[in-house]
């Protein structure tokens, strides 16, 4: 496999000062991502999930085993740059992100940072801003925004370190339906288009059926990991793990318990629609 | 609303005054600033007068919205011309009572005070009025860039300011949120004595600073994974370059200078 | 019955005068039953934050007027700190205004504004705490310290500690995940049946209110363009979309059902209906 992010049993705890034990978060975790696809991560709040994306930049570092990034060992001071720029990371809150106070000063932020010259930057900025649909509005106040505005205008200023790999944690957790549809929109233009790895971490389930493979967390392990077809059908499981399954699983599941006899792997409405009606078409039940 | 209060506001325009170097800018008002407490005779007055109308003319900025910056610190103004109005030592006296002395000496020194510091602050602002937030902190930092070499932190500095400036509508309008939130449970921001009302602030400011901690941890995250390192092999997109507007500018600057001194011994 | 709150012709202008003038709600006529469960949807910007704030009197109208009980919430100083107290709100990150040094104090905040005995107080915090889901061992433990979920929990108490008549929520599950989500609805459930508060609750979770509301509202620029039963609404499929909203995915299940000629009922927004659609079908011995 051409693994893009690689972590070899990776541990991480937080010290806190009044406790004498540190809380473990990460324990001993495996974990390979493949160039170009993506990956969801699913966990309860506390899980560990956000930690373990933190560790895919270097933002943390292991206190045990490694993390590699293209071969690049995260540990190593002089080379941070090099794995920074390799996977870029957004965010949840969109204003605590924003670093200028014009568009498209923020998005040009990452290309400064790495010393390009004036006109390669311009490029990268007006590239990244058509990439997001942002073009448009470079020249307004983030702070005028919508959310989902301010959140496509932070992916692009992490598209302008042409990043092999983005990570996005719970991008969408503060935004409304529109804003939600358009990042998720613009998350899959990139694996899709572009061939960039996504790594998305979400507590909304619909965002992860366009998934390649999902992951699933508990207490700093990885407990299921498979593509969605194959996960989502634990139905119970997943509710044990204190998530939930899309809606469309959810109905065959609570069918196939009325005596239907149904798989239970539909993700889209359309599939799952001609599942339900294979019961009234002589083909099923 | 507190939204609607607006700091460091800044006009857009397409006039020379913007288009100039916000260097440039800068050091004119550095140069203004010297002109104003050099001046001593009514004429070095007149000329640094002359001087604001004229630059402010071509800012295509109204008089009106330029007088508006004097109005949150005029009471420093009137005690100040108050103090040099009786305090002022002098042989014409106007009149005396009880212990205060009016001389006209003094009614002389409060309107020139007075009139220093307004146009003091009306040049100041035809600075932040027509120079973005960002072209004013990249030219400080530029023109700082010297002291780089005694180890003063320029960048940082700058880096400081811009992010301010960033954060200061984001946390208006949470301190909006925030006193809405507390209202809504009863708090009074607006009735009591001073004690009362201090103590009122509690619910507000706790949560306040709580998250503009929270927001500074989540910000230095954010930068450090867009590959911030500090001001070192750090580019800009925008290149600022001085144009002939901009030398032009500082010969005037630097003549305007020189005649104020001049009048200053001309006319005694 | 009478209604419990009402507005008549509410109108709000932000900046009136300025070249950012802005009608944020325009003309809005409005009542809720006592008792009765209100959702409110619609996108950032279309007016529901202004609108909620102005039933418990936090923003006031720049025309129209909001009656409790029958009598203006404005008419006097008094009557609208009364308000305050009587229609609580919680809003959205409601976590992001704790203040105090422990749990209880922060719960008992609301109360104490309102001038009440320490008993009384007492009474109402282990009350409230109880609705919200939060167990008594956290009362002496600071908010700061607490899980992001019992943080979202000690802030519903300390609004429901002052037993409001109406209770307004905006987008109170955002940001937990799915197991929070779920526990908090059921919380507010619980205690909207055994308090009979009326509740308004403003969400982006299409799935949360089509289980919970008895009426809909939906906002589209400054107007309510929409009411009615979750399933009036949610009929609508087209429109809601074309408003940048989204329905229940099972609604659009529903729907592509209809499209290959299964006849189910037009109103379906919940598993459960789409179930119970089903197995009738099936019993009714129904083949295509």
């Amino acid at each position: 496999m051409d693994s893009i992010i690689k972590t070899e049993s990776l541990t991480y705890a937080y010290r806190s000062v009044e406790d004498e034990h540190p809380r473990v978060v990460l324990q001993g975790l495996d974990l390979e991502i493949e160039r170009g696809t993506f990956v969801a991560i699913l966990g309860h709040n506390g899980s560990g999930k956000s930690t373990l994306a933190k560790h895919f930049n270097g933002i943390l570092l292991p206190l045990g085993g490694k993390v590699y990034v293209e071969g690049i060992d995260t540990s190593v001071e002089e080379t941070m740059l090099e794995v920074r720029k390799r996977v870029g990371m957004v965010f949840q809150n969109p204003d605590n992100q924003l670093v200028a106070n014009v568009v498209e000063e923020d998005v040009a932020f990452a290309p400064e940072n790495l010393g390009y010259p004036p006109e390669e930057i311009r490029m990268r900025v007006d590239d990244a801003l058509r990439i997001v649909g942002m073009y448009d509005m470079r020249e307004h106040a983030p702070h005028l925004l919508s959310g989902g505005q301010k959140q496509r205008v932070a992916i692009a200023g992490v598209l302008a370190m042409s990043p092999k790999c983005v990570v996005f944690d719970e991008p969408t957790a503060m935004l409304d339906p529109q804003g939600r549809q358009d990042v998720i929109r613009t998350i899959r233009q990139l694996r899709d288009e572009m061939n960039v790895t996504v790594v998305l971490i979400t507590h909304h389930m619909e965002e992860t059926i366009h998934a390649d493979r999902v992951v699933v967390m508990s207490d700093g392990k990885i407990v299921v990991d498979g593509p969605p077809k194959k996960v989502f059908p634990n139905v119970e499981y997943m509710r044990e793990q204190g998530l939930d399954v899309p809606e469309t699983v959810d109905i065959l599941y609570e069918l196939d318990k009325c005596g239907f006899h149904y798989r239970l792997d539909a993700l889209s409405v359309d599939e799952c629609a001609r599942e339900i009606l294979t019961a009234f078409t002589g083909a099923g039940a | 609303m507190l939204k609607d209060v607006t700091l460091g506001q800044f006009f857009p325009g397409d006039t020379v005054v913007h288009r100039l170097d916000p260097r440039t800018k800068l050091i004119l008002v550095i140069v203004y600033i010297v002109a104003l407490f050099a001046a001593k005779t009514y004429a070095a007055y007149a000329l640094v007068m002359i001087v604001l109308i004229v630059c402010v003319s071509l800012s295509q900025i109204r008089f009106t919205t330029i007088m508006k910056g004097v109005k949150p610190i005029l009471i420093v103004i009137l005690i100040t011309g108050i103090l040099n109005l009786f305090f002022t030592q002098g042989e014409h006296v106007i009149f005396r009572l009880w212990k205060l002395t009016m001389t006209w000496e003094g009614v002389r020194t409060a309107a020139l005070m007075i009139l220093r510091l307004i146009m003091l602050i009306n040049g100041t602002f035809l600075l932040t009025y027509t120079t973005s937030p960002i072209a004013l902190t990249d030219g400080l930092e530029l023109l700082l860039s010297p002291l780089k070499k005694l180890r003063f932190p320029v960048h940082e500095l700058a880096m400081m300011m811009s992010i301010a400036l960033r954060f200061i509508p984001t946390l208006i309008e949470e301190t909006d949120k925030i006193m809405s939130a507390q209202k809504a449970r009863g708090a009074d921001f607006d009735t009591g004595g001073i004690v009362q009302r201090a103590k009122a602030m509690l619910p507000l400011l706790v949560p306040l600073f709580v998250s503009a901690f929270r927001r500074a941890d989540e910000l230095s995250v954010a930068m450090e994974s867009r590959c911030y390192h500090g001001g070192e092999g750090r580019t800009r997109m925008k290149k600022l370059t001085f144009a002939r507007r901009d030398f032009g500018a500082l010969i005037l600057g630097a003549v305007f200078l020189a005649a104020v001194f001049a009048l200053n011994r001309v006319w005694k | 019955m009478d209604p419990i709150i009402k507005t008549e012709k509410l109108t709000h202008v932000y900046g009136a005068g300025t070249p950012f003038e802005h009608t944020a709600i325009d003309g809005i006529d409005f009542e809720a039953e006592r008792g009765e469960f209100i959702g409110i949807i619609g996108h950032t910007g279309s007016g529901k934050s202004t609108f909620i704030q102005h039933l418990n009197g936090l923003i006031k109208p720049t025309s129209g007027r909001v009656l409790l009980d029958g009598h203006d919430i404005f008419e006097t100083k008094e009557r609208t700190r009364e308000t305050r107290f009587r229609v609580g709100l919680v809003f959205q990150y409601p976590e992001y205004q704790l203040f105090e040094e422990t749990v209880y104090k922060d719960i008992s905040f609301g109360p104490k504004n309102m001038k009440l005995s320490e008993r009384e107080i007492d009474e109402r915090v282990r009350e409230a705490a109880g609705f919200a889901g939060l167990s008594e061992d956290t009362f002496e433990k600071s908010p700061f310290d607490l899980s992001g979920g019992q943080k979202r929990r000690t802030a519903i108490a300390g609004v429901m500690a002052m037993r409001p008549e109406v209770l307004i929520f905006d987008e109170p599950t955002a940001g937990l995940d799915p197991s929070g989500c779920k526990e908090l609805m059921t919380n507010i459930m619980n205690y909207r049946e055994k308090t009979g508060t009326t509740i308004i609750m403003v969400s982006h979770s299409m799935e949360d209110v089509a289980r919970t509301a008895d009426r809909l509202l939906v906002f589209k620029n400054a107007h309510i363009v929409m009411q009615g039963s979750p399933s009036d609404v949610f009929s609508h499929v087209a429109e809601l979309k074309t408003m940048g909203l989204t329905v229940p995915r099972v609604t659009l299940v529903a729907l592509r059902l209809r499209e290959l000629g299964l006849p189910i009922p037009k109103d379906i927004y919940t598993v459960e209906h789409l179930k119970n659609a089903i197995v009738q079908l099936r019993e009714e011995g129904y083949h295509a």
